[in-house]
C-alpha cells in the first residue's frame, strides 16, 4: 500500500506534470480574482497563459506522441499570442491611466448601474 | 529517482515564486517573482524533453514581457512601492473558491485514466517542430504574425490616442 | 278574435311600453301627442283584456285547470332554462282587467289634475311604463320573469314618485321607496334562486305540481322550505308595505295624487299579494309558512288602522288605509284563500283608486293644502265629489250593498273558518287565527272610524281655512270618479253569498276546490256592528262633536303620540342607519384602504423592492463578475461530480446526452 504511494510519488508521470500545471494555473487565477493592481491582474493572467503550456505540452509528450511535436507548436503560438495580448493590455491600462490616474481595478467600474 | 527530485525542486520553486508573486503587496517583487516563476516553467520544459520551448520561453516570455510589465509598473506607479499591491475585498471569498478548485482538479486529475501513448520523442526537437509549423500548420503561423502586425498597430494607436480631424 | 287575443297576449304589456318608447324618443316636446299615444295604448290594451276576460270567463273553469302558456325560450343551459311568454288564466285575467281599466281611468283623471304641469309628456311616458311592466308582470309565466317586471315596477314608482324631482322631500320619498322594497328583493332573489336551485325550474305550473310532493324532488325538510318560503316572502312584505317594510308608503304620497292612485293603492302595492297568490301552493304546503303570512298581514293591519286614526293629511290617512287593507289580503292568504284575497283586492282596487282621486279634487281645489283641519264643509262646494267620496268610504267600511262589505266579510269569514271558533279548522294553528281574526275584527272597528273621521272633518261643519275659495272639479276629473263610484258599488255583487258554478267569483277565482259560499249571519252582522259602531262613534266626535277629540287626547298623551308619530318607527331605523349601517360601512371602508389596497400595493411595492436589491448585483466590477463565474463553473462540477449525467440537476443545466 505504501509503495503503491511511494510508487506513484517517485515516478514522474502525466498526473504530475498536470496538477503542477492546474496549480499554477489557479494560483494565476487567484491573482486575476484578488488584486486591486492592475498590472498584478496581467501577471496573473499571464502566468495562466504559461500553465496552459505547460499543460500542452506534458500531453503531447505522454498521450499524443504520435502527433510528433503538435504540443510544442501549438505552445509556440500560445506564446507568441500571450506577448500579443500583453502588449495590448498594457496599452489599454496606460491609456486608461491617463485618464483615470488610477490602477486600481475596483474603479474601472462603468459597467456600473 | 533523480527525475523525481528535480521534478520536485523545479515544481517546488515555481509554485512557491508563483504564490508569492501573488501574495506580495509590492508589485516590483511581485515583477521580479514572476520572473522567477517563468525560469522555472522553462526548467520544466526542460523536464519534458522540450528544449527549443525552453529556449523560446526564456527569450519571449522572461525576457520581453517581464521587462513590458516592469515598464507598465514604472508608467503607472504611485505612491509608495512597498504598497502598491494590495489585495481587493473579495480575496478571501477567491481564496476559498481557488482551493477548492485546486482540489477538485487534483482529483480529476488523479481519477481520470489516462490514455498513455509509448512513442518515444524525436530527439531534434528545432527540426520537428519546424517541420510542423512550415508545412501542416503554415496557416497558423502566418496568422500569427499578421496579428502580432496588429497588436503592434493597435497597442500604438490606443496608447498615443485618435487625433481629432480639424 | 278571442283565440286572435289569446294567443297575442303579450301585445297588452307590449302597448304601453311602445308608448313609453315613442314619447322618451320622439314626442317630449310634443305633450298632447304624447297624451293622446298614452291614452290610446291604454285603451287599446284595456280593449285587449276584455276580450280576452269574456273568452276566459265565458268558458268557466276551464282555464283554472289548464291555463293558456305561450312561450319561446329565452335561454337555456344544462338544468337551467328560462322561457319569456305568457300565462293566461282566471286569475291574470281578473287583474289584467283591474289594471287596465284603473290605468286608462287614472290617465284621463290625469288630464284635468297636471293640466299645465310641464313635465306632462314625461308624466304619461311613466305611466305608460309603469301599466307595461304591471300587465307584464300579471301575466308572467315564470319567477324570475315575474321579477324582472317586479323590479321594473319598482323603478316605476321611483319615477313617479319622484316626479317633481326639484322637490326634495319628494326625491328623498322615491329613494325611500325604492331602498326599502330593494331590502326586501333581496330576499325575493335569494328565495327565487333557492327554489330554482332544489326544485330545478322556476315555472309557475310545475313548481304548482312540484311543490306539494316536495320531498320526492328535493332533499329539502318542511322547516329548509319553510325558511325558504319566507326569505322569498320578504319581497311582497316590502312591496306590499307590511310590516316592518311600510314605512315607505306613506312617504310616497309625495307623488301626484293620480300616481298614488294608480300606483300605491290599485296597482303596484297588490303586486306583493298577487305574487304570494301565484305561488300559495308553497305556502299551503306549509302551515307555518302560512301562519307566518297571516300574522304579518293581520299585524300590519291593525297596526296602520291605529296609527291611521290620528293623522291630519288626507293622503297620509289613504295611506295607511291602504297598508291596513293589503294586511286584510295578506291575512286571506294566510286563511289559505285565494278568492277572498283576489276579491279584496279587486274590491279595494276600485274604491282606493276612488278615494284618492276624490283626495286629489279636493287638494286641487284647496290648491295643495295638506292638513285636513283646513278643510271643513266642501260637500256644498263640491258635490259630485262628496257624493262619490261618500261611496268610496261607505265601501270600504263594509256596509251593504256596498262592494267592502263582501269582500271584507268574505276574509273575515275565511279566518274564522280557520281559527278555533269555528270548531272545524284545518290547520295546525286555530287558537293563533282566533287572535287574528280578533285583530282583523278591531281592525275593521277602526278602519270605518278614521275613514269617517277623514270625511266629516272635511267634507261636514264649516270650512275652516280662509284664504282658499274651493270649486268643483272639472269634468274630465269627475267623469272617473263617477264611473268608479259606480264600480265599487257593483263589484262586489259578484261575491254574493250562494251564487253557485258559473256566476260567483268563488268559481273562477279559487285554488281548490269550489266551494258554494253560504250566508255566515253571525259574521255578517258582527261586522255590519263594527261598521256602524265606527262610524257612529266618528259622527259623534267630528260631526256632532257631542265628544271632544282633544279630551280623549289629553287623557292618553302617550298613545297619541306614539300613534301620531307612527311608533317612532322612521326614527328607530334612522338610528340603526346611522349607528349600525355606517358604521359597518367606515369599518369596511378601512379594510379596503388599508388591506385590499395595501395587498395590490405591496405587490407593487415588492417589485419595487425586489429591482432595488437585485440592481446591486451589477456593480461594475469586473472581478466580481469573474468569480461568480468561476463559483458557477465550481457548482456545475460538484452537481455533476455528485449527482451524475442523467439526473434532474443537469436537466435544469440543459441536460446531458
Amino acid at each position: 500500500m505504501i509503495d503503491i504511494l511511494m510508487d506513484k510519488f517517485l515516478t514522474i508521470g502525466l498526473e504530475h506534470f498536470l496538477i503542477l500545471s492546474g496549480t499554477l494555473f489557479f494560483i494565476g487565477l487567484f491573482a486575476v480574482l484578488a488584486k486591486k493592481n492592475v498590472i498584478a491582474v496581467l501577471m496573473g493572467i499571464e502566468i495562466m497563459f504559461t500553465s496552459v503550456n505547460i499543460n500542452l505540452v506534458a500531453f503531447n509528450k505522454y498521450t499524443a506522441a504520435e502527433a510528433l511535436l503538435t504540443g510544442h507548436v501549438f505552445a509556440i503560438f500560445v506564446i507568441a499570442l500571450a506577448a500579443a495580448e500583453v502588449a495590448v493590455g498594457l496599452a489599454l491600462i496606460i491609456s486608461i491611466y491617463r485618464q483615470r490616474t488610477s490602477t486600481d481595478v475596483q474603479d474601472f467600474d462603468w459597467l456600473k448601474w | 529517482m533523480t527525475m523525481a527530485v528535480m521534478f520536485y525542486i523545479i515544481a517546488f520553486v515555481t509554485l512557491g515564486s508563483a504564490l508569492m508573486m501573488v501574495i506580495s503587496k509590492n508589485i516590483f517583487h511581485s515583477a521580479l517573482l514572476m520572473l522567477i516563476s517563468f525560469i522555472g516553467v522553462a526548467a520544466v520544459y526542460i523536464l519534458l524533453h522540450a528544449d527549443f520551448l525552453a529556449a523560446v520561453q526564456v527569450l519571449v516570455y522572461a525576457g520581453a514581457i517581464t521587462v513590458f510589465i516592469v515598464f507598465g509598473i514604472m508608467f503607472t506607479m504611485k505612491g509608495e512601492p512597498r504598497k502598491t499591491n494590495p489585495f481587493s475585498q473579495n480575496a478571501i471569498p477567491a481564496a476559498v473558491l481557488i482551493l477548492l478548485f485546486i482540489v477538485i482538479n487534483a482529483v480529476t486529475v488523479i481519477k481520470t485514466v489516462w490514455p498513455f501513448s509509448n512513442i518515444a520523442p524525436p530527439e531534434t526537437t528545432v527540426k520537428a517542430i519546424a517541420d510542423l509549423m512550415l508545412t501542416k500548420y503554415v496557416v497558423g503561423f502566418e496568422v500569427t504574425a499578421v496579428l502580432l502586425l496588429a497588436a503592434m498597430v493597435g497597442a500604438i494607436v490606443i496608447v498615443k490616442g485618435v487625433k481629432k480631424s480639424s | 278574435m278571442f283565440d286572435f287575443a289569446l294567443n297575442n297576449a303579450w301585445l297588452i304589456p307590449l302597448f304601453p311600453a311602445l308608448a313609453f318608447g315613442i314619447i322618451t324618443l320622439f314626442t317630449k316636446k310634443m305633450t298632447k301627442l304624447s297624451v293622446s299615444i298614452s291614452i290610446g295604448t291604454i285603451l287599446l290594451s284595456f280593449v285587449l283584456s276584455v276580450i280576452i276576460g269574456i273568452g276566459v270567463i265565458g268558458q268557466g273553469d276551464t282555464f283554472l285547470e289548464h291555463p293558456y302558456k305561450a312561450v319561446v325560450t329565452w335561454f337555456s343551459m344544462p338544468g337551467f332554462s328560462i322561457e319569456v311568454g305568457t300565462l293566461i288564466d282566471n286569475v291574470s285575467v281578473m287583474m289584467l282587467l283591474v289594471v287596465t281599466f284603473i290605468t286608462s281611468l287614472v290617465q284621463i283623471y290625469s288630464l284635468g289634475y297636471m293640466h299645465g304641469d310641464p313635465g306632462l309628456a314625461r308624466f304619461y311616458a311613466y305611466v305608460s311604463l309603469f301599466a307595461a311592466s304591471m300587465l307584464g308582470l300579471v301575466i308572467a309565466p315564470n319567477l324570475l320573469i315575474m321579477f324582472v317586471f317586479w323590479e321594473l315596477v319598482g323603478l316605476c314608482s321611483y319615477l313617479l314618485i319622484g316626479f317633481w324631482f326639484g322637490k326634495i322631500s319628494a326625491s328623498a320619498a322615491a329613494k325611500k321607496a325604492f331602498i326599502t322594497c330593494r331590502a326586501g328583493d333581496f330576499g325575493l332573489l335569494l328565495g327565487i334562486i333557492l327554489l330554482q336551485i332544489n326544485f330545478g325550474t322556476l315555472d309557475l305550473q310545475q313548481l304548482s305540481v312540484m311543490i306539494p310532493n316536495f320531498t320526492q324532488y328535493t332533499g329539502l325538510t318542511a322547516a329548509g322550505l319553510t325558511a325558504i318560503a319566507i326569505i322569498l316572502f320578504l319581497g311582497p312584505m316590502a312591496k306590499s308595505g307590511q310590516f316592518p317594510f311600510h314605512v315607505w308608503l306613506p312617504d310616497a304620497m309625495e307623488g301626484p295624487t293620480p300616481v298614488s292612485a294608480l300606483i300605491h293603492a290599485a296597482t303596484m302595492v297588490v303586486a306583493g299579494v298577487y305574487l304570494v297568490g301565484r305561488i300559495l301552493t308553497l305556502f299551503i304546503t306549509l302551515p307555518s309558512a302560512l301562519l307566518f303570512v297571516a300574522i304579518i298581514g293581520a299585524f300590519t293591519a291593525l297596526f296602520a288602522a291605529t296609527i291611521a286614526i290620528t293623522q291630519t293629511e288626507m293622503k297620509k290617512i289613504l295611506a295607511y288605509s291602504t297598508i291596513s287593507q293589503l294586511g286584510y289580503m295578506m291575512l286571506a292568504l294566510g286563511a289559505a284563500s285565494l278568492t277572498a284575497s283576489m276579491f279584496h283586492l279587486m274590491t279595494h282596487a276600485f274604491f282606493k283608486a276612488l278615494l284618492f282621486l276624490g283626495a286629489g279634487c279636493v287638494l286641487h281645489a284647496m290648491h295643495n293644502e295638506a292638513s285636513i283641519w283646513k278643510y271643513g264643509g266642501l260637500k256644498k262646494y263640491m258635490p259630485v265629489t262628496y257624493w262619490t267620496f261618500l261611496i268610496g268610504c261607505l265601501a270600504i267600511a263594509g256596509i251593504f250593498p256596498f262592494a267592502g262589505f263582501f269582500s271584507k266579510d268574505l276574509i273575515l269569514e275565511v279566518t274564522f273558518a280557520a281559527s278555533s271558533l269555528s270548531g272545524h279548522a284545518q290547520g295546525p294553528f286555530p287558537v293563533a287565527y282566533t287572535v287574528l281574526f280578533l285583530m282583523a275584527a278591531l281592525t275593521a272597528f277602526l278602519t270605518a272610524f278614521y275613514m269617517f273621521r277623514m270625511f266629516f272633518i272635511c267634507f261636514h261643519g264649516e270650512l275652516r281655512s280662509k284664504e282658499v275659495q274651493p270649486q268643483e272639479a272639472p269634468k274630465v276629473m269627475t267623469v272617473p270618479l263617477i264611473i268608479l263610484g259606480i264600480f265599487s258599488i257593483i263589484s262586489g255583487w259578484v261575491g254574493w253569498p250562494g251564487l253557485g258554478e258559473g256566476q260567483a267569483f268563488g268559481y273562477f277565482v279559487r285554488l281548490g276546490e269550489f266551494q258554494v259560499m253560504e250566508a255566515n249571519w253571525l259574521l255578517i252582522i258582527l261586522s255590519t256592528l263594527l261598521a256602524l259602531l265606527g262610524i257612529g262613534l266618528a259622527a259623534l266626535f267630528y260631526w256632532k262633536k257631542t265628544f271632544s277629540a282633544q279630551a280623549v287626547i289629553e287623557r292618553v298623551p302617550f298613545l297619541y303620540k306614539l300613534s301620531y308619530n307612527k311608533y317612532y318607527i322612521d326614527e328607530f331605523y334612522l338610528w340603526i342607519i346611522h349607528h349600525i349601517i355606517d358604521k359597518c360601512g367606515w369599518l369596511l371602508w378601512k379594510f379596503d384602504i388599508y388591506v385590499v389596497d395595501g395587498i395590490v400595493n405591496g405587490f407593487g411595492k415588492m417589485a419595487q423592492w425586489g429591482g432595488t436589491v437585485m440592481r446591486k448585483v451589477q456593480t461594475g466590477q469586473l472581478q466580481h463578475y469573474a468569480l461568480i463565474f468561476f463559483m458557477g463553473i465550481v457548482l456545475m462540477f460538484l452537481l455533476l461530480s455528485f449527482t451524475g449525467v442523467h439526473s434532474p440537476a443537469i436537466g435544469l443545466m440543459g441536460g446531458a446526452k
